[in-house]
């Protein structure tokens, strides 16, 4: 996650929120839960797996709902990819 | 209707500033230095905000690099919990400021950009060697490394800069730009013959834009605010009137916008005299034009009231006369044939001077 953009609970309206530049997105159990896998130093393939563990779902079913949230958030830049 | 708690707070932390924009969006009637709240019931005002819901800070002017305190009021921020942006003209922060800015924990920077060239950008911010130094500044931001929104103002003088303005954004490793086209209100209604867009150029930045979206997708984020007045729609402005912002001026009085004192029948609370909190669900300007029980037809039976709450309530003000009349700007308005025949009438004034406000005080020097 790059500077400037920071998870926050949300305590007046009970819920996690991603912080951005000018922008605040609601995040709902599952956007949280992969966010928190996103540490700067996995790849997809290892925070899909771990996911997949932890919440006993099928991986396809993980990686098609993880690359699209990923997406939507590196299109907005509140996420980057490091090679 | 449950009324929401607000996401975001523009705290306007003064109203002084070195430059003179001839579109400054401040009032007409400037509050003065010696009407400022303090550092203390600023770090008040930002507990009472995060209490309440909001998350984004604002801290705005006039020029909030102007406040010796800034660096104070940016960690009384952090420390109430909320997000800290910083919307500055760059005038007035050194790179020993910047750095300070940076422990405090200052989370993002909004850089206004006032031309693409020295020549423009002085002639319109009224200030000589502002874009050098904004440059300056510019390049100290990136060294720390604050995530930067570049916000271009553009008007019919310098809307053929927009595409060098992008790639300005690009240069400075900007993640945003926002292509601000000037709103008109406060001093900029003085303005209009000297900075209303054509119909031309408002088309082509439309364009401009659009492509620019597409093939910048994923390295640079375009906010972009059209050209008002040529417009069929109105906009949705604050997201919906005491729904999602509100704004303290510099002498602590709570707006649902920035610009709604020009609606002469309100009345504003203060900071000093109730909490945020009472003022944001039970203040009169709060609940004046909340939900859509004040609409006038067309908006009280248009299918998109809910989408832009009949437009701005300060632009029907200022062109109707009536706060609650549908903002001209929407093609339902009676009055939307006449707005875009003034705005091309605005648009054609060529030999238009640009009438710049005087500031509180004339020019700040960098605090260290």
């Amino acid at each position: 996650m790059p500077r400037g953009v920071r998870l926050h609970f949300d305590h007046v309206r009970d819920t996690w929120v991603l912080l951005a530049p000018e922008r605040a997105v609601t995040l709902d159990g599952i956007g949280h839960a992969i966010l928190n896998e996103v540490d700067g130093r996995r790849n997809f393939g290892d925070i899909t797996a771990a996911l997949s563990t932890k919440f006993g779902a099928p991986v396809e079913q993980i990686a098609q709902d993880s690359a699209e949230f990923l997406t939507a958030l590196r299109n907005r830049r509140f996420l980057d990819v490091t090679e | 209707m449950k009324i929401p708690a607000p996401i975001a707070m523009l705290a306007e932390l003064t109203h002084r500033c070195p430059l003179s924009c001839p579109y400054c969006s401040n009032p007409i009637e400037m509050a003065r230095q010696d009407s400022e709240l303090d550092t203390q019931t600023w770090a008040r005002v930002f507990d009472e905000a995060a209490r309440l819901g909001v998350l984004q800070l604002h801290l705005s002017g006039g020029e909030p690099a102007s406040r010796r305190d800034l660096i104070d009021l940016v960690s009384a921020a952090r420390k109430a919990g909320l997000y800290t942006n910083l919307i500055t003209s760059g005038i007035g922060l050194t790179e020993r400021r910047l750095g300070d800015l940076d422990k405090a924990g200052l989370d993002h920077i909004q850089l206004s950009l006032q031309g693409t060239t020295p020549e423009m950008a002085d002639e319109i911010g009224g200030y000589k060697g502002g874009y050098a130094r904004k440059m300056q500044v510019a390049q100290w931001i990136g060294e720390i490394g604050f995530p930067l929104t570049l916000n271009a103002v553009l008007h019919r003088r310098n809307l053929h800069q927009l595409p060098r303005a992008i790639e300005m954004a690009q240069e400075m490793g900007a993640r945003r730009i926002e292509v601000a086209t000037v709103q008109f209100h406060g001093w900029a209604l003085k303005n209009r013959d000297g900075l209303m867009p054509t119909r031309e150029q408002a088309q082509t930045a439309s364009r401009i834009v659009a492509e620019a979206r597409a093939a910048l997708k994923g390295q640079l984020v375009i906010d972009y605010v059209p050209a008002d007045y040529h417009d069929d729609f109105p906009k949705r402005c604050m997201g919906g009137w005491g729904t999602t912002g509100l704004n303290v001026t510099p002498d602590g009085q709570v707006l649902p916008c920035h610009a709604a004192q020009t609606i002469p029948h309100l009345k504003f609370d203060r900071v000093h005299e109730k909490s945020l909190d009472d003022i944001w669900y039970n203040g009169s300007a709060f609940n004046a034009y909340r939900g859509t029980d004040w609409m006038q037809e067309p908006c009280k039976s248009c299918d998109r009231r809910l989408v832009d709450f009949g437009g701005c309530r300060c632009q029907a003000m200022a062109l109707v006369g009536d706060a609650s009349a549908t903002d001209p700007v929407c093609v339902k308005s009676p009055h939307h044939g006449a707005l875009q025949a003034q705005a091309d009438t605005h648009a054609s004034q060529t030999d238009a001077q640009l009438i710049y406000r005087v500031s509180p005080i004339q020019k700040v020097e960098p605090t260290s």
